[in-house]
């Protein structure tokens, strides 16, 4: 019952941003088309804090690796998009790969922490690297990219929107399915109680790893839609307001949820772009105290982390025991799910 | 005499509080071997050396002729011990059959069925006759973070089972369980198959003596006697044991 009602929902939005850009004009749908690929970032992020439970403020270095991936080498393999996605998804996987050493056996806030400093070295090389990223200036001139093989150039904003709309429905769909085999239980479970899942005997650190390089490959593609969505693209792009943004957009959506994510980091990067129209230069205070607040007002906030199992006494020694996160909430919280 | 687990001279401190002292302990396959004693007695932390989450400052654990003191939980289930918890551990927000489903499937994946969905069907149908089992059948859809303690823990008895253990590991199985739950759990571990061997903690001494062959008393982290539970049942030593660890 309640799974007809969200896959009626799900239609429902899925066939009113199909006919969008018949209704909004160029400009509209440009900020749209980036809307949808920070939106599968946020699923990558939804993927890893809510599903898997590992806070992330990361995932703008996969994402980053993704689109640099599809702007500078994948445009000379082909002009073909799926090429792009699928060498930016590649980026953006091995980006997370090499860096799984660091994560995987960190917990809870020391995560956090970790992930936002890949988060901002990427973005320092980024800046750095002017021979192949352009440096600060960002690169300019990306060539036009048809969808497949035999279709025309993405020549217009509706076009290059449709684009977007479609790899990105296409992925979630995608994440989702995945989610509905044994991996979703399993990666639920993780979070719930970590050292009971080991005592079933599962290897929990290689279901991590799984789960930070698929959502690395998510943010990958994410950024090659971004590359085609903006048709320009500059560390600014991937700074730490991002991060924090797509974290803010996944905690008010939900953060177990795939598509609160993408609702909620839309939602959020409205915000920020109305703020930053009345009042200039103060909407990364505003934004920040908005995160804070739901933080602590939300019960699915981050809160809700990988932690140890409430009560029973640590094991002695504790080799990968999580940060102790304050238990507020023991029970389930029902949480919208599309 | 060949155990199916040993455990040798375990010692386990905490600062100066010794939980362990050079613990020895034998179970034969297909054992029924229970390990009781008064509160703080160290039966838990014997649990948990042999489960891998407390690395005893001495002692080794073999486990069908193998030295695994240095595996890990995980490892050490997949090599079939399986445990619970003495305060019950599920995975809150997954359904009931789920955990159980869960924990059934470091077996069911071994058949060599990559994709991810293949080994779901397995693991289901096992669930579903260990809640039929446990009469909890019920309950099969409700998250397991809503299920009262004693729920939880025949959950997290049936998630133990669902790993086709070896040796199954029991912490105080039936605390916090009804007279007709206790009744049903006596049922069901007597009617586990044979090559199945339980280390079961239990202050319910009724269902130790009932179930089975070889009682150790612990005591102070020591073993204070080990035999049938008939001899154990008379022992002087023991009552006594109780009687200053109640009081
Ligand atoms: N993590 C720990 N840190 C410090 N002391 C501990 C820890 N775990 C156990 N202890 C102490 O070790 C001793 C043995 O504890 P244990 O839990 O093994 O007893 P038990 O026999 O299981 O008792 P109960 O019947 O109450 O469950 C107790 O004195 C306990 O306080
Ligand atoms: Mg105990």
């Amino acid at each position: 019952m309640i799974r007809r009602v969200r896959l009626a929902v799900a239609t429902v939005v899925l066939a009113g941003l199909v006919v969008v850009p018949w209704v909004v004009d160029d400009y509209t749908a440009a900020i749209l088309a980036r809307t949808l690929a920070l939106g599968l970032v946020g699923v990558s992020v939804a993927l890893l804090t809510g599903v898997a439970g590992m806070p992330t403020l990361g995932q703008t270095a996969p994402y980053a690796a993704g689109a640099y991936a599809s702007a500078v080498l994948g445009s000379q393999v082909s002009d073909v998009g799926v090429v792009q996605v699928a060498v930016a998804a590649l980026a953006g996987a091995t980006l997370a790969a090499v860096t799984l050493p660091l994560i995987v056996p960190a917990r809870g806030v020391i995560v956090l922490m970790i992930t936002l400093a890949i988060g901002e070295l990427a973005v320092t090389v980024l800046g750095r690297w002017r021979s192949v990223t352009g440096g600060t200036d960002g690169l300019a001139g990306i060539t036009p990219v048809r969808p497949l093989w035999g279709l025309p150039v993405l020549a217009t904003d509706q076009a290059r929107y449709l684009y977007t709309l479609a790899v990105v429905a296409t992925l979630v769909g995608a994440v989702l399915l995945l989610l509905r085999t044994r991996v979703g239980p399993l990666l639920r479970a993780g979070r719930d109680d970590e050292m009971r899942l080991r005592a079933s005997g599962h290897r929990v650190g290689l279901y991590l790893s799984g789960a930070h390089v698929a959502a690395g490959a998510i943010a990958g593609a994410a950024g090659s839609l971004l590359v085609v969505a903006q048709q320009y693209i500059s560390p600014a792009d991937f700074g730490f307001d991002t991060s924090a943004l797509l974290l803010l957009g996944v905690v008010i959506g939900g953060t177990a949820s795939i598509g609160g994510a993408l609702v909620g980091a839309a939602l959020v990067i409205a915000v920020r772009d109305w703020l930053f129209g009345v009042l200039p230069g103060h909407a990364p205070l505003v934004l920040g105290a908005l995160f804070v607040a739901t933080v602590y007002l939300l019960p699915t906030g981050v809160t809700r982390v990988r932690r140890p199992r409430g009560g029973s006494r640590p094991p002695i020694p504790a080799p990968r025991q999580p940060a102790a996160t304050p238990t507020r909430d023991r029970g389930p919280t029902p949480e919208l799910r599309v | 005499m060949n155990c199916l687990l040993s455990a040798e001279k375990i010692s386990v401190r905490y600062g100066s509080l010794a939980a362990l002292t050079d613990v020895d302990l034998c179970v034969h396959d297909g054992q029924r071997h229970a390990v009781i004693g008064p509160n703080g007695a160290g039966k838990t932390t014997l649990l948990n050396v042999l489960g891998a989450t407390t690395r005893p400052q001495r002692g080794t654990v073999r486990f069908a002729g193998r030295d695994v003191s240095r595996l890990g939980p995980a490892a050490r289930a997949r090599r079939g011990i399986n445990r619970t918890h003495q305060r019950p551990a599920v995975f809150a927000t997954l359904t009931t059959i789920e955990n159980i489903e869960v924990a059934a499937l470091p077996r069911t994946i071994r058949r060599r069925r990559w994709w991810p969905g293949g080994t779901r069907g397995t693991a289901r149908r096992l669930a579903a006759g260990l809640l039929d089992q446990l009469g909890l059948s019920d309950l099969a859809t409700v998250p397991a973070g809503h299920l009262a303690h004693g729920q939880r823990r025949q959950v997290e008895i049936a998630m133990a089972l669902a790993g086709r253990p070896r040796l199954l590991l029991l912490d105080e199985p039936a605390a916090g369980l009804s007279a007709t739950e206790v009744d049903r759990l006596a049922e069901l571990l007597a009617a586990l198959p044979r090559e199945v061997a339980v280390l079961l903690v239990e202050h319910h001494l009724d269902l130790v003596y009932a179930l089975c062959d070889t009682v150790t008393v612990l005591r102070d982290g020591r073993t204070l006697a080990a035999g049938t539970p008939d001899e154990i049942r008379t022992s002087p030593l023991v009552r006594q044991a109780y009687a200053d660890g109640m009081s």
